[in-house]
């Protein structure tokens, strides 16, 4: 799980640019850290960076919770995705994702999760978002899919 | 708190439709690559196409979060200009709903301010490529604001 969740983050184009890793992953939940940057800064006053890197982190954590969900690979893109601020985030100290899927239909997986820093019990963002089953064979995802799972062996 | 000084640069910016000295301020502008230009007395968000912003490298398309981010800031730059905050607008929560991929070209983002209360403001964003009347996204969020002791004007 890890292996396929760190080979799927490595290919978008944006999360390298941000520098996200995977942090843990299993069959519960996926856990992504968005290393603190002085280019995703959106205080230059304070330091802290913008809810846009966030928000990019908190979609893609989501996103990728779907994997823990679902027996074989599909496309799940965003249906919408909400993001309530509970804190400013601290400048300097890296920000880790956690999402888990808490409800899977045929069409539609549910998701929620959190976003933190230093203290897990402190959140500086809750987050749900819905995303769409689009199934295996949609343009790219079949062979998407089984690229990660034939490199994964 | 806002300096005078920079209310006095936003009031210039938006008089002389050059917002490019105040983009400059928040590296995450710089980052994405926003772009703001006057459109009468509204303002016109723009996101140039850029390999470093997709998410979705089979499609291509946009990442999400990317796109969430363009138009949070957007909204935030917005209330810089419009509200008169005596704060920088401070994010409270962000909900948007995808309504199409956002493809490998420029995207465009338009905001709509449908409550100045005294503490809160609630922002709609409206984001699309081809058509306006063709979203790719829309959005609302809502800022936390203070009024200025004196009026400015």
């Amino acid at each position: 799980m890890l292996a396929m969740a760190e080979r799927f983050l490595g290919a978008l184009p944006h999360c390298q640019l941000l520098q996200m890793r995977v942090h843990h992953a299993d069959a519960k939940g996926m856990t992504l850290v968005l290393p603190y940057s002085t280019q995703i800064i959106g205080n230059p006053h304070t330091g802290a960076i913008h809810g846009g890197a966030l928000t990019t982190l908190m979609d893609t954590t989501c996103g990728m919770a779907t994997l823990c969900a679902l027996a074989e690979f599909e496309v799940c893109p965003t249906l919408d995705l909400r993001i309530d601020y509970m804190h400013s985030a601290k400048a300097g100290l890296d920000i880790f994702g956690y999402a888990q899927c808490y409800r899977v239909t045929r069409d539609v997986i549910f998701t929620r999760g959190m976003a933190y820093q230093d203290d897990r019990e402190q959140p500086i963002a809750q987050v749900v978002g819905t995303f769409m089953r689009l199934g295996k064979g949609v343009k790219g995802g079949l062979n998407f899919g089984n690229s990660l799972k034939e490199r994964n062996q | 708190m806002i300096p005078p000084e920079v209310h006095r640069q936003l009031r210039q910016a938006h008089a002389e439709g050059n917002y490019q000295p105040l983009l400059q301020l928040i590296p995450y502008a710089g980052l994405i690559g926003i772009e703001c230009k006057r459109d009468g007395d509204d303002l016109l968000f723009s996101l140039p196409a850029s390999k470093h912003n997709i998410g979705n490298p089979l499609l291509p398309a946009i990442h999400g979060g990317v796109i969430a981010g363009f138009m949070e800031l957007s909204a935030a730059l917005y209330l810089m200009i419009f509200s008169e905050s005596a704060t920088v607008p401070k994010i409270i929560d962000f909900s948007i709903d995808y309504l199409r991929a956002g493809h490998f070209r420029d995207t465009h983002a338009r905001c709509q301010l449908w409550r100045q209360g005294r503490r809160v403001t609630n922002v709609a964003i409206t984001a699309w490529q081809g058509s306006e009347q063709e979203p790719i996204a829309t959005a609302r969020a809502h800022f936390k604001i203070e009024e200025l002791p004196v009026p400015l004007k």
